[in-house]
C-alpha cells in the first residue's frame, strides 16, 4: 500500500466532479431513491432546493460505492489521506460516532481491556457495550478553579499501562470539548512500547491538521487511528466525518468493521460535502484557521475585559494534563458572576437569540469556526456584558466539581444486558447503574452502564437538572427513575 | 436614454427613481455604496441598494430623529450618534448650542468619505469642533461606556444587513447602560407596513420595551422609504415623549425647520389603529 503518487492534486474533488458530470448527463432514474431527483416530493424539493435533491442519488458505477470504493470515492479517500497525512482515510456518513465505534471495534474484542479517560464521549462507551471490551479509566485531572476535566497526565497513562499490560489500546481525546490536549506523542510512544494501539477521538480536532500553531494532530503524533469530525471545524455537512488510519492498520480489515454497522445507502450529499471541504482545507485551511484563531483571541480579550467571566486560553498550559490548548476554542468560565454555565447558555438563547454550543455547571463554550464574522462576536460579547449587568449574583451556592471518579463494577456490555430493575432516583444509591446518564451536550456520561451510583453522583444529577441541563440517556426521559442491576 | 434605480420595498413591490448620472460606486469592507444624481430627488445615497437618503427628503428623517428628543430633555449635553455617516443627524444636532459633545460611531469610513465628497451639504457639520468621529463597531464602542450620554441616536441601516446587531436586545441593553439616569435613546425603527418590515419593527420594539421603562413609537412620512411611511422609537429612563415636551422652551430657540414642529411632535405619537395593535401585541 501507499504506492500513490507522491503529490496528489488537492485541487481535485472527485466525488463532486462526478456528481457535476452526472447532473449534466440527465440520467433517467429507475433506481432508488424514490423521490427521483425531487420530482416525487415537491414540498421537500421546494424546501431543500432542487440543486440539493438532484444529487441525492444511489450508488452507481460512475459514482462508486461507499461499501467498496474502487473509483471516485477511493480517489476522494486517497486525497483526504494525503491532506491529513494519514496512510488511509475513510469517508464516514454515520457521524463521528461511527468513526469512534469503528476504532474501538477494530482494535478490541470482547473481554479486551482499553485504557481511556473517563471524560470520553458517549459513543466510546456505546462501542464498549457493543463489543464487550473492558474500560480501564484514567482519571483526568480536574482544574479546581474551572471545574473541568483536563487531559491525561503521562504518569497516569504509564501507570495504567503498567497495571494492565494485557490492554490492547489507549484512547485519547485530542482535544477535549474544551480544547485541552494531552501529550499525545508521549502517549503514542508509551502505547506502542507496550504493544498497544493508540486511538484518538479528534471530534474537535479537524483544524489541527491544517492550521498553523495548532496542537499536534493524531496522525502527526503517530497514532494508529483517529476519528475526525469534519462537520465541526471542517465545514462539511452534519453527520459527515473522516476516519484516519496510520500505516500499521490494515485498511481492508477496517473497511470490514465499518461495513458491519454502516448504511449501504451512503448519502452523496454527505460524501460530496466531505470532498469539497477537504479540498477547501487543503487549499486554504491555513488562512481560514489563522482567521478563526484571531477571532477567538479577540473574543477572549474582550470577554475578559468585561470582568467576572474568565475566557481561558494557552495560559493554562502546564506541560502535562494541559499539554496544549486549542486556540480556536472560546470556553468561558461563568461561576464568578454567580451563574451556572447552563444558565448563561439559556439566557443567551431565550433573551438574546444567541445559540452557543453548550453550557455545563461552570462554563459555556461558544463554537467559533470558518463561518464566523466579527460582527456576531460583538453581539456575543455585548450580550455577555449585559447578562453580567442584569443577573450577576453571589455564586457561593454553586456546586464546584465536575469530575466524579467512577467505580466500575461490571463491563458496560454486561451491565447493559444484565437483568435489571427500575428504581426512583433517590433509592439508587449504592446500586450499579445499567444505563447512561449525561448532559447533552457535551455528552460525557455522568454514569455509564456498570458504574456504582454514589450520593455525590445523585447530587450532581439533581443539581444539573435543577439548573436546566438537558439530561439524556436513561429509559425514563424525565430521569425520575434509573435502571440498576437487579 | 432611460436610466432607473430600482429598490425592492417588498418582494413584490418595487420603487424606482430616474437617474441622471451614477456619480459614485464602491464596495467597502461592509457594504456597497452608491451615489446617484436624480432629477426628482437630487443626489441619492444607497447602501447595498437601499436608499438611505435623498437631498430632497432627508430633512424629514434628520429633523424627526433629532428634534423630538431635543424638545423633551432640557439639558442634553453629551450625544452619541450611531451610524449616520452621511452627517445629516449631526447637521441638525450641531444647531443646538447647549450640546457640548457629539460622538459619532460609524463602522464604515468609506461612507463618510463618499458623503463628504458627494453630499457636502449633508456632511457640512462633521467638522464641527464638538464632533468626534470613531470608526468602530457600535456594540464594541458602547459596551465600554457607562452613564455618560444624555442622548443616543441610532441612525442605522435596516436590520437585515451589517446593522443587524443594532436591533438586538444586547445593543439596547448596552445603550441603556451608557445613558445617564435621565437619558433618552431614539432609533429608526423601520416601516410598519410591509410584512417583513413590520415583523422586524415588532421584534425591535419588544426588545426596547423590555429594556427601558418608557418606550413609545412615533411616525413620519418619508417618500423614498418603504411604503413612504416610517417609524422611530423613543426609549427613555425618565422623560415621557409627550407629557414632558417643553414646547415653549424649544420654540424659544427659534430653530427653522421644514418638517418638525412642536404641534407635529404631539401628533407623531398618535398612531393608526393597525400600528397600535402591532405594538401592543409585543408589549405584553
Amino acid at each position: 500500500m501507499n504506492d500513490l503518487p507522491v503529490l496528489l492534486d488537492q485541487n481535485r474533488a472527485p466525488i463532486y466532479e462526478a456528481l457535476q458530470t452526472f447532473r449534466q448527463m440527465r440520467v433517467v432514474p429507475f433506481d432508488v431513491p424514490g423521490h427521483k431527483h425531487g420530482r416525487g416530493n415537491p414540498e421537500m424539493t421546494a424546501f431543500l432546493g432542487e440543486k440539493c435533491v438532484t444529487i441525492d442519488v444511489n450508488s452507481m458505477k460512475p459514482l462508486d460505492n461507499l461499501c467498496h470504493p474502487v473509483s471516485v470515492i477511493k480517489e476522494a479517500e486517497e486525497l483526504a489521506a494525503d491532506a491529513f497525512g494519514a496512510a488511509h482515510a475513510f469517508l464516514m456518513v454515520g457521524g463521528t460516532t461511527s468513526s469512534v465505534q469503528t476504532m474501538v471495534l477494530t482494535t478490541c474484542k470482547r473481554g479486551d481491556k482499553i485504557i481511556l479517560p473517563r471524560n470520553v464521549h458517549r459513543s466510546v462507551i456505546n462501542a464498549l457495550v457493543l463489543c464487550g471490551a473492558v474500560p480501564v479509566y484514567v482519571n483526568p485531572e480536574v482544574d479546581d478553579r474551572l471545574g473541568i476535566s483536563l487531559g491525561m497526565r503521562r504518569d497516569q497513562v504509564f501507570k495504567a499501562i503498567r497495571e494492565n499490560p494485557e490492554a490492547v489500546a489507549v484512547l485519547v481525546n485530542n482535544p477535549t470539548y474544551y480544547g485541552i490536549c494531552s501529550d499525545l506523542k508521549a502517549i503514542v510512544r508509551m502505547a506502542h512500547d507496550a504493544g498497544m494501539f493508540c486511538l484518538a477521538d479528534e471530534a474537535h480536532g479537524t483544524h489541527f491538521y491544517f492550521g498553523a500553531g495548532m496542537p499536534t494532530s493524531a496522525m502527526e503524533a503517530g497514532a494508529d487511528m483517529a476519528a475526525v469530525s469534519m462537520h465541526k471545524s471542517g465545514g462539511s455537512l452534519t453527520q459527515s466525518s473522516f476516519l484516519l488510519t496510520g500505516p500499521q492498520m490494515n485498511p481492508g480489515h477496517v473497511r470490514q468493521i465499518i461495513n458491519l454497522t454502516q448504511t449501504t445507502s451512503g448519502s452523496y450529499l454527505l460524501m460530496s460535502s466531505l470532498d469539497i471541504s477537504r479540498r477547501m482545507l487543503a487549499l486554504r485551511g491555513r488562512e481560514i484557521f489563522a482567521k478563526v484563531t484571531t477571532m477567538a483571541d479577540y473574543a477572549r480579550e474582550e470577554v475578559n475585559a468585561i470582568g467576572g467571566y474568565y475566557a481561558f486560553g494557552k495560559e493554562l498550559v502546564n506541560g502535562d494534563s494541559i499539554f496544549d490548548f486549542d486556540p480556536t476554542k472560546l470556553s468561558i468560565h461563568t461561576r464568578d458572576i454567580g451563574l451556572a454555565g447552563i444558565e448563561v447558555y439559556d439566557i443567551l438563547r431565550d433573551e438574546y437569540d444567541i445559540q452557543i454550543e453548550f453550557g455545563d455547571i461552570g462554563n459555556i463554550l461558544a463554537y467559533l469556526s470558518i463561518g464566523d464574522r466579527t460582527q456576531e462576536l460583538e453581539r456575543l460579547v455585548s450580550a455577555l456584558a449585559e447578562i453580567r449587568r442584569r443577573y450577576q449574583r453571589d455564586g457561593s451556592g454553586l456546586l464546584d466539581t465536575e469530575y466524579l471518579d467512577p467505580e466500575v463494577v461490571a463491563t458496560p456490555q454486561e451491565a447493559f444486558y444484565a437483568p435489571k430493575k427500575s428504581l426512583p432516583l433517590d433509592e439508587t444509591e449504592g446500586c450499579v447503574c445499567s444505563e447512561f446518564v449525561m448532559c447533552y451536550p457535551p455528552g460525557i456520561p455522568i454514569l455509564a452502564p456498570g458504574e456504582r451510583i454514589t450520593r455525590d453522583i445523585l447530587d450532581y444529577i439533581k443539581f444539573a437538572k435543577e439548573k436546566g441541563c438537558s439530561m439524556t440517556g436513561p429509559e425514563d426521559p424525565d430521569i425520575l427513575r434509573l435502571n440498576v442491576l437487579a | 436614454m432611460e436610466l432607473w434605480f430600482s429598490e425592492f420595498h417588498a418582494p413584490d413591490v418595487k420603487h424606482s427613481i430616474r437617474i441622471n448620472k451614477h456619480l459614485y460606486s464602491q464596495q467597502s469592507d461592509y457594504q456597497r455604496i452608491d451615489i446617484f444624481d436624480t432629477p426628482e430627488f437630487g443626489r441619492v445615497l444607497a447602501l447595498d441598494g437601499n436608499v438611505q437618503l435623498t437631498e430632497r427628503d432627508e430633512f424629514i428623517y434628520d429633523e424627526m430623529i433629532t428634534h423630538v428628543p431635543m424638545a423633551v430633555h432640557p439639558s442634553i449635553k453629551d450625544v452619541l450618534v450611531i451610524g449616520a455617516g452621511d452627517g445629516g443627524v449631526v447637521k441638525e444636532l450641531a444647531r443646538y448650542e447647549r450640546i457640548e459633545r457629539i460622538d459619532l460611531v460609524e463602522m464604515d469610513p468609506e461612507v463618510i468619505k463618499a458623503c463628504r465628497a458627494y453630499l457636502p451639504e449633508n456632511a457640512s457639520r462633521l467638522d464641527d469642533r464638538r464632533v468626534h468621529i470613531y470608526y468602530d463597531n457600535a456594540l464594541r464602542f458602547i459596551r465600554r461606556c457607562s452613564e455618560q450620554y444624555d442622548l443616543i441616536i441610532v441612525d442605522s441601516t435596516d436590520p437585515f444587513g451589517p446593522s443587524e446587531g443594532y436591533f438586538t436586545r444586547e445593543f439596547y441593553g448596552i445603550c441603556y447602560n451608557a445613558l445617564r439616569e435621565d437619558g433618552i435613546m431614539v432609533n429608526q425603527q423601520g416601516s410598519p407596513f410591509y410584512q417583513h418590515d413590520a415583523e422586524a419593527m415588532q421584534r425591535s420594539h419588544q426588545r426596547i420595551v423590555h429594556t427601558f421603562p418608557i418606550s413609545r413609537v412615533y411616525q413620519a412620512h418619508i417618500p423614498t422609504y418603504a411604503a413612504g411611511y416610517w417609524t422611530f422609537g423613543f426609549a427613555s429612563k425618565k422623560y415621557h415623549p409627550v407629557d414632558d415636551l417643553d414646547a415653549e422652551g424649544w420654540n424659544r430657540l427659534n430653530l427653522q425647520t421644514k418638517y418638525y414642529t412642536t404641534r407635529l411632535h404631539v401628533g407623531a405619537f398618535c398612531l393608526p389603529a393597525f400600528l397600535e395593535k402591532l405594538l401592543k401585541e409585543v408589549e405584553g
